[in-house]
This record gives C-alpha cells, structure tokens and sequence, in this order.
C-alpha cells in the first residue's frame, strides 16, 4: 500500500508542471451591494489607473472598480478566453487589433495616450550608461522585453532605427519585469517606458536618447463587448479620455496622437 | 508489507470521491491534447528553440537532483536521527519552500544571491557572476525541490527505524560505514522516489526562475519558460511544448514507478 501511494504522491506532485496562475484580482470586493467594474490594463497603466479607480469610486460609490494589469497580449488572450472584463486599455495596437478581430470590442477603440521607450539604470548608475549605444555592451548587463510583448518589440524596433544590436542578457515577459530586475540592481540597464521611470520615483534613473522618438506606442481603450456594465464600462472609457487625461501626463504619458 | 496479508474490504463509496480525484488531475492533461495541432507537432517539438529550451530543462533539472542528493541525503538523516530539540523548528523552516508560492522564492533568492543581495556582492569579488546565468537556473531549482527529496528520505528513514543500524553499530561498523552500508541501502526506494520528485519539481520549475534568473533562450530559458514566452504569440506552439513536457514528466516518473509498485 505504501509503495503505491508513494507512487501516486509522484504523479500528482509532478504534475502541475508549466506556469504560475495569473492574478485575477484576488479578493471578491467585499460588500455585496456594489457592483463591480473589471478594467483590465497594460501594466504600464498600474499607477495612472489605481488613481484614476479612487476618483471614478468617489463618483461611484456604488461601483467596485477591480484592476487587472498585465502585459496586453496576456490581457487580450484572457478575455478571448472568456475572462470577464468590462474594459480594456492596451499598450499597443496590435493587440487592440486582436480583440476587435475577436469581436469582442463595443465600438470602435479611441486612443488616450502615448508613450515612448528610454533606458533605465539604477540609482548611481553602476554600469556608466550613456546611450543606446551601450545596450549593445555584452559586459553590461542588460534586460529588455521579450520581442513578443509590446515592449521588446518597441525595444527592437528603436534599436533597429538606430543601428544597435541590443546584447540582452535576459528578455522579460513585462515592463515591469524588467523594471524589478533593474530596481533589484540586477540588471545594469533596461528598456522601459518614460512613464516606468517616473513612477518608480528614485529607485532608477533615466537616460533619455534620441532615437526614443522613432517608436512611439500608441495606447487605445475599448469597453469590452457584452460587459454586464456597459454603461459603467463607457464612463470609465470617458473618464480616461477626458478628465483622466491629467493623471496620464503627470505621469509621464504623452498625448493621443503625439 | 512483510507478510502477505488477505486485504480488508474497502467500503464501496470509496471509489467514487477517487475516480472524481483522479479524473480532476487527468481531465486538464487529456485536454490539452484537444488543443494541439497535430499536422504540426513534429515540426513545433523539434524546433531550435524548443530543442535548446528542452535540453537547457533536462542538463539544469540533471544538476539541481544532484545537488538536492547532495545537500538533501545529509539533512534527511539528521532530520530523521537527531534528537536535538531544535530540530522541530529547523524542520519547519527547511521545508519552507514547499509552501512559498515560487515567485517568492525567487524574490528570497536575489535577496541573498543576487548582485546586491546579502552574499552576491562577495560572490561578485570572487568573480562569480550569479545573475543571469545558469547556474541561477539551477539554484532556484534546487531551492524548490530540496524539501522534495527531504520528506521522501526522512519519511523512510522514519519507517525503516534503527534497528538494523543499531546492530551493525553493536557489531563494530563505524557511523559513516552504517550510514553508508546499512542505512542509506534500506531506504533506496524512498530515496529514488524522492530523488525523481525532485527532478520533476525541478523540470517543472518557473516562477523562482523566471525571478532570479530571467529569461534568454539557451542560458536561461527553460522549457517552461519558453510555453508562458510562446503562448502570447504562438499558442499552438505553447501547446506542444506543454505537451513535450508532460511527456518527459511521465517518462520519469514511470522511470522509477515500476520498482516503487512491485
């Protein structure tokens, strides 16, 4: 008898092999009275929009706003998959693209804002980052984005532009992947948004280059079809384009159609 | 065991809440091939990058089981023979990382090993460069599967008791010739078992990984790494991987099964 328990334990042990679950938000908001907007968004949105939950829930206090962050296609492929979201705000077209080709977005999808690429070290700069051009050091230790996320193919793209072979030596699944190895001092220099480097106040610095402004990533927003708020869904959509607008350039944002 | 004994009836209802377990476990895994595109599978399983990404998963769970048998076996036996009092906690806090979601393990190890952690920077004088490399692999793997191979062992030893070392003890054989002769041969099986659940735990290993040691195809982007990469762009891709990897995990684990279950 114990020989075959041994056995099963292995089998059922072994088994949950590949990745972590994502977060889904956790908690269940409480209070049963309110009623609950999922707003998923890239996670370069993380700051902007846990401000921007406080203001549309001082309007509301009857709406539970849940923030989902993540990297777009992770977002993207999660509501294809049926996860239920109410909005969707994505760090870059194609992946917009994709959730409209689904026929899973109400109307057409309105950008709020853009953003574009500059280097991140930590604080002291530790490796002497100077430019783009030292991306391509294979003594530096240097993280980006993976080229199938928005950012590594921002990433990509710029270094394109300017001629530079990056020299990763790890290519993250997020933003903010990248940001943690660099915080952490891990990393020498990263590839993230201006906004990453604002929000993470003086625990990196930033080194603006020049040919940041080559790839500009556009940020579009959709209320997800058959949202069981859709109304809710259109004032959130309404608040980022309009009042929201603010909180976005405070953080470093640019403009719609910048 | 021991003698043949005629079995005790089980009560019938028994074997409904264990089909329904095991239906829960298998039902995923037997899902997943409803979603492969099998005209491809050829073509995605031997993939360079799935080739580099499968080797890089089979030579670091290799060297982490290693390591594990290694730092495991030593602290199994004074787990399993010491009197000490301290042991009680000592246990506890040893077999932490079975309970750590393994993001967190990744986090506790940058803290320590990383290049600002509380030993990275003198391993970083030495010239030891952690961060990125394989090497990382294999520590986070080994951090996550040490409490593996433990428990198997110590389990064992448990259930084998001293009686056989204690004559052989009596008998003049010095403490590391009963260890070596008489302990550690009466629990092989226990510790095979725990040996191939480390190395599972190991191939399957992602969260602490993917913290400590990020992500770069051929140093640092295990097979699973490279499913959680692949399923944002390439979701046939990512299924086969699964798939390839389910398949090694079988091909362990009945590696060790038939004698286990004899």
């Amino acid at each position: 008898m114990k020989k075959y328990a041994a056995a099963a334990t292995t089998a059922l042990l072994a088994l949950p092999l590949a990745a972590c679950g994502d977060n889904d938000g956790g908690d269940d908001g409480g209070s049963s009275g309110r009623t609950t907007l999922t707003v998923f968004a890239a996670a370069s949105l993380t700051t902007t929009f846990e401000e921007l939950e406080e203001a549309f829930e001082a309007d509301h206090p009857d709406v539970d706003v849940k923030l989902s962050f993540g990297g777009s296609s992770d977002l993207v492929a999660q509501i294809t998959e049926g996860a239920e979201a109410d909005v969707l705000a994505s760090a870059d077209t194609q992946n917009m693209d994709q959730l409209v080709e689904a026929g899973l977005a109400a109307g057409d999808p309105a950008e709020f804002a853009t953003n574009t690429l500059t280097i991140a070290v930590p604080p002291g700069n530790p490796g002497g980052v100077k430019d783009l051009g030292d991306l391509a050091d294979e003594d530096l230790a240097v993280v980006v984005c993976a080229p199938e996320v928005p950012c590594g193919n921002a990433a990509q793209q710029v270094a394109k532009a300017a001629g530079v072979t990056l020299a990763p030596d790890s290519e993250e699944q997020s933003v903010t992947d990248v940001l943690g190895k660099i915080e952490a001092g891990e990393g020498d220099a990263g590839l993230v948004y201006v906004t990453d480097v604002t929000a993470a106040g003086d625990k990196v610095e930033g080194i603006a280059f020049p040919e940041a402004a080559d790839v500009v990533n556009h940020y579009p927003i959709v209320a997800v079809k058959d949202s069981a708020h859709a109304d809710l869904a259109q004032q959130w959509v309404d608040l980022v384009l309009g009042d929201g607008q603010a909180v976005l350039a405070a953080a470093g944002f640019g403009p719609p159609g910048a | 065991m021991g003698a043949r004994t005629r079995h005790v009836g089980l009560p019938r209802w028994i074997h409904v809440p264990a089909l329904l377990a095991g239906v829960f476990v298998v039902l995923p895994v037997a899902a997943l091939a409803t979603r492969i595109a099998w005209a491809d599978l050829p073509g995605l399983v031997t993939s360079p990058a799935a080739r580099t990404a499968l080797g890089l998963s089979l030579r670091t769970s290799a060297a982490s089981t290693v390591l594990c048998l290694l730092l495991g076996i030593p602290l199994a036996v004074v787990l399993a023979r010491s009197e000490a009092r301290w042991l009680g906690p000592a246990r506890s806090l040893v077999l932490l990382p079975l309970v750590l979601p393994p993001v967190v393990g990744g986090i506790a190890l940058l803290a320590a090993f990383g290049r600002q952690g509380l030993l990275g920077t003198q391993l970083e004088a030495w010239g030891v460069q952690v961060a990125f490399s394989t090497i990382a692999v294999v520590m986070a793997q080994t951090f996550v599967s040490l409490p593996f191979l433990v428990v198997s062992l110590e389990g064992a030893l448990r259930t084998a008791g001293e009686r056989y070392d204690v004559v052989a003890a009596s008998l003049g054989a010095a403490p590391t010739t009963v260890l070596r002769r008489v302990t550690l041969p009466l629990v092989l099986p226990g510790l095979a078992s725990g040996a191939v659940l480390a190395f599972a735990r190991s191939l399957g290993e992602f969260g602490a990984t993917v913290t400590f040691a990020g992500s770069l195809e051929g140093t640092t982007r295990t097979l699973p790494l490279l499913i959680y990469n692949l399923r944002v762009t390439d979701a046939d891709a990512a299924v086969a991987m699964s798939l390839l990897l389910v398949v090694v995990a079988v091909v362990v684990i009945s590696l060790v099964r038939p004698r286990g279950a004899q």
